[in-house]
């Protein structure tokens, strides 16, 4: 068996990954290791041929594989050592007896055999996968014809092969929108768009530019009932729902088509963290971490789609630069103790918070991000130490598929805690921090 | 099996001629073949399908009986219980994974406690004789998560997991390896007979001359025997559907059994042998004998009827669902054996839904039945009894995977990351013999596609293997056989067909005037889709 030493070692070569090895190489880890299981670096960006990415970090508007031949020369520039082809099978954490005090990943491939990287500090960049038919439970035959919209993207736009001519799409999240227009553009036939939310799950320059563009129709409150077709799908029978989400008897129409691409939902790829013993989030799916994106095992750093699933690559690269600086940190030593912290928990309308945690007496601005539950306009968003305003920002407009951003400047934080502490009397690891939504005019 | 690389084993050429053609290579049509193959005799076993287990035999619990509940004094009783005690000799021979966890059959109300010394008592009648009675203090260490409510359970011990696909493959693997010809997408048209004899079967693909034709059709074994001018059962599908859970969600290490109603044997809940959870089945007679559809009735009911058993299971942590379609027969009990006024035509059928367990000893009946009937069987000297099934990765130590990997470096790529399965093992699936040919094929022999991500990550992967082993465009294959085509064509086949202008626009179903087409300026409203294709 192979083993190799390294500073940071970086898991998954996607968008996140890239950033976090870059980041971590620049902020002075010597030995960085990227392990990519494709057989080639960018990840999904790769299958994203359609434009759209890079507008805030680069400030100009690139395809998915622009954005990724970025990073990946910058890999290349910083001498960061890659190893593609390359399955990381299982995590050992730090503390563990073969280990300790390093991470030891387990990995495949065909040069190496069994590879054993051990490193120093790890970040954990595997992305996320899409949900199936079978976690929805979609009623009807077992057909071929069915397929992952993101798969979809993949057959299409790397392997060259054309799932299907007439195509009902379920869910309207980003990856179903775009699909709707890529198989629009192969010349097949889009009938319908069926959301069973009563709003879109995509981001609204998508709905424009994928669907109204193309005059595909947009079945709001509308799910698949039913699959029909033995051997290849041969149609769909959709229905209206009820708000519980539930089929309305009656509603009932057939569409005939011959494939039925699902855009239904993201899931963090956390079965590697789950065997390292890494904290899961109940909500996000992905790691608890704290602002530099420590997981609950301080040697194992965790960022992009992994950790909670973005709309925005851009945001993806920002997250994992933090991750890859303080991975590099911590495998200098300079980071070792989890101080103490500080819980950020969702308030009215919104339905998760990362990081989870921020460190109470931490000196450096911290940007929390989050998802609300449902749209609303012209509204603050706040974070909350008890009673204490700690931070606010207006917003237009927030809305589920938008991840919102609130700073929280430390000062402040730091004041308020100090009060608290003091005056109250409260230890500072019992403080919660609340972000909320306010309508316009309560504050 | 020693087939080198871009070599495709394809259908085999017709056989004219043949001592014994066994119809339907389900699990016991197979398990008949195995057990043939020990003699000195042309056998060969046809399947209008393109893979052998493609009927009921892929789709159930996946469980060995021991045959405790079954009604004491059937050949069904007689047959299961026999079967489960040749398992642990089978499993070993055939290198097929088989588990004695056990089942527990829990009592929730006083009334169905009472009715555990009953059950007991019938499983001693069928002559299972380790059965215990259990309390609820002690079930519920057993297993934490069954309904706390629970009264009481009897405990089974022999009850035992398998994997079907598995077992159907190793006994065809086995046979061929042993002389007997495997003929799929070859399907029986007509049993000839003459002066009260059979003569041979007519197929799509031609005629076998033969004097033994052993009905092991399944679900079609009533027009099989019709095919012969014998009228005298039918056949009714009924249908089962399933949940499968993510193997992250460990709920049972038994298999947990409701108490049955005299009309069901109701919902169970057990692990596989994979380390999935399964729950299910339904029990509804149906007409078609290919419907396969679950329905959101079916698996609501299901859902229900595990979380009786054991409440923690949410839809959330499921997979997969999928129906089977037992052969369940107006007869009341197997039909296995000869029937009146046609020699050399055996039944092996109306199996219901225990042929998994008890297709090892319906084998060896068939196999007496035939020397009643006067074959001569002479053991062959050459039979081996051993098959080595393909070597999964997932299984082994880091130190086996090491020296795996040396010797063969496809082990060193992963296809499914889900279930890690590696390039290796796709390969060996496609040169085995029978070989994979479908996608579903692939699935079935090595588990690719089978995990929580049901294929998303490693179709393409396997497609790209699939299309360069076998020699074919990646445009041919197909899930599971001829009109369930993976693909239509290359990217932009559909641009060369037709003007793309036809196309871009006007990619609504609905006619002009119907709500679909004032879409556009109603923007994203909601709508429905009248047209004509509405029914």
């Amino acid at each position: 068996m192979e083993t190799v030493q390294v500073d940071v070692a970086v898991v998954g070569g996607g968008p996140a990954g890239l950033a976090a090895a870059w980041k971590a190489r620049e902020a002075g880890a010597e030995r960085v290791m990227l392990v990519e299981r494709d057989f080639e670096l960018g990840g999904i960006l790769q299958q994203c041929i359609h434009p759209g990415f890079g507008l805030r970090y680069f400030k100009e508007e690139l395809t998915g594989p622009e954005y990724a031949e970025r990073f990946i020369a910058r890999i290349r520039e910083a001498g960061i050592e890659v190893k593609l082809n390359t399955m990381v099978l299982e995590i050992i954490p730090s503390g563990a007896p073969s280990v300790a005090p390093e991470c030891a990943l387990m990995c495949v491939n065909r040069q190496d055999g069994v590879l054993s990287i051990r490193a120093k500090a790890v970040v954990l960049a595997m992305g996320c996968r899409e949900r199936t038919r079978g976690a929805i439970a979609i009623p009807g035959e077992r057909p071929a014809g069915i397929y992952t919209a993101g798969t979809a993207q993949r057959l299409i736009n790397m392997e060259g092969l054309m799932p299907g001519r007439q195509v009902v799409i379920l869910g309207s999240g980003d990856i179903g929108l775009i699909m709707a227009r890529r198989l629009t553009l192969e010349g097949a036939e889009v009938k319908a768009v069926v959301e069973i939310m009563p709003r879109p799950g995509g981001l609204e320059r998508n709905l424009v530019q994928c669907l109204h563009d193309f005059d595909i129709p947009l079945l709001l409150r509308h799910t698949v009932v039913e699959v029909h077709g033995r051997q290849r799908v041969e149609g769909v029978t959709i229905a209206a729902v009820d708000e519980n989400s539930k089929p309305v008897a009656g509603t009932e129409q057939f569409i005939a088509c011959d494939t039925l691409l699902l855009s239904v939902g993201l899931i963090p790829e956390v079965e590697l963290c789950r065997g390292a013993g890494i904290e899961i989030h109940p909500v996000t799916g992905g790691p608890v971490v704290n602002e530099w994106r420590q997981t609950s095992m301080p040697s194992i750093f965790a960022c992009g789609n992994l950790l909670h699933v973005h709309d925005l690559v851009d945001n993806v690269t920002r997250e994992a630069e933090i991750a890859g600086r303080e991975a590099a940190r911590y495998s200098r030593g300079e980071l070792r103790a989890k101080p103490e912290a500080i819980a950020m928990v969702p308030g009215r309308n919104v339905r998760y918070v990362v990081p989870q945690f921020i460190s109470a007496w931490g000196e450096e601005e911290v940007q929390v991000y989050f998802r609300v539950v449902e749209t609303e306009e012209d509204v603050y968003v706040v974070a909350k130490l008890g009673e204490q305003l700690v931070a606010r920002k207006r917003q237009m407009r927030v809305q589920p598929p938008e991840m919102v951003s609130l700073r929280l400047r430390p000062q402040a934080m730091v004041e308020s805690l100090r009060k608290l502490v003091e005056l109250k009397g409260i230890s500072a690891k019992d403080l919660v921090c609340r972000i909320e939504v306010e309508p316009h005019g309560q504050n | 099996m020693s087939l080198g690389r871009n070599e495709v084993v394809d259908l085999q050429p017709l056989v004219k001629e043949a001592d014994v053609v066994i119809v339907g290579a389900g699990v016991v049509g197979c398990a008949i073949a195995r057990e043939l193959s020990r003699y000195d005799l042309e056998v060969v076993l046809v399947d209008r399908e393109s893979d052998v287990g493609s009927g009921a035999s892929k789709a159930n619990s996946a469980i060995v009986h021991t045959g405790f509940d079954a009604h004491p004094g059937t050949l069904e009783s007689q047959l299961v219980v026999k079967a489960n005690w040749l398992f642990d000799d089978l499993a070993r021979e055939l290198d097929v994974p088989f588990k004695r966890v056990g089942a527990l059959l829990v009592a929730v109300t006083e009334e169905e406690k009472e009715k555990l010394d009953q059950l007991k008592a019938t499983g001693e009648a069928n002559g299972v004789h380790d059965l215990k009675i259990i309390g609820r203090d002690e079930l519920l260490a057993w297993e934490p998560a069954v309904n706390p409510s629970a009264l009481g359970a009897l405990w089974i011990p022999r009850e035992s997991l398998t994997c079907p696909f598995t077992l159907t493959i190793a006994y065809a693997e086995n046979a061929i390896a042993n002389g007997v010809k495997l003929l799929l997408e070859t399907e029986v048209e007509e049993i000839m007979v003459a002066r009260g004899e059979v003569r041979g079967v007519r197929t799509n693909r031609g005629t076998i001359n033969c004097r033994w034709v052993i009905n092991a059709g399944g679900l079609y074994s009533d027009r099989l025997a019709q095919q012969a001018g014998l009228a005298d059962f039918r056949v009714t599908p009924r249908k089962g559907e399933f949940w499968v859970l993510d193997k992250a969600v460990r709920l049972v290490e038994h298999i947990i059994l409701p108490v049955p109603t005299p009309i069901s044997k109701g919902i169970l809940v057990t692990p596989t042998i994979d380390g999935n959870t399964l729950m299910g089945p339904t029990a509804d007679n149906i007409e078609d004998k290919e419907e396969r559809a679950v329905t959101a009735a079916g698996l609501a009911k299901v859902l229900e009827g595990a979380r009786k058993l054991v409440p923690g299971i949410h839809p959330s942590q499921a997979i997969a669902q999928f129906a089977g379609v037992r052969a369940a027969g107006n007869a009341p009990d197997y039909l296995v054996g000869p029937v009146a006024n046609l020699k050399g035509f055996i039944n092996a059928c109306n199996i219901r839904s225990t042929g998994v367990t008890s297709s090892p000893a319906v084998a060896q009946l068939v196999a007496e039945v035939l020397a009643e009937q006067g074959v001569s069987l002479q053991p062959k000297p050459s039979f081996n009894p051993y098959r080595q099934g393909i070597q999964r990765f997932a299984e082994l130590s880091w130190s086996e995977r090491a020296a795996l990997i040396n010797k063969d470096p496809a082990y060193g790529r992963v296809v499914c990351r889900c279930e890690t399965v590696t390039e290796a093992e796709v390969v060996a699936a496609l040169h085995r013999n029978p070989p994979a040919r479908t996608l579903d094929g692939i699935k079935r022999r090595t588990r690719a596609g089978m995990g929580r991500c049901q294929g998303g990550f490693c179709t393409p992967r396997v497609v790209q293997i699939m299309a360069r082993e076998m020699g074919v465009a990646p445009t041919s294959l197909t899930k599971k056989g001829s009109g369930s085509e993976l693909f239509v064509g290359a990217s932009k086949c559909l641009l060369t067909e037709q003007p793309k202008k036809e196309t871009i626009g006007k990619a609504t179903p609905a006619s002009a005037g119907s709500p679909l087409s004032d879409y556009h300026s109603a923007h994203y409203r909601q709508g429905t889709l009248a047209s004509k294709e509405v029914g």
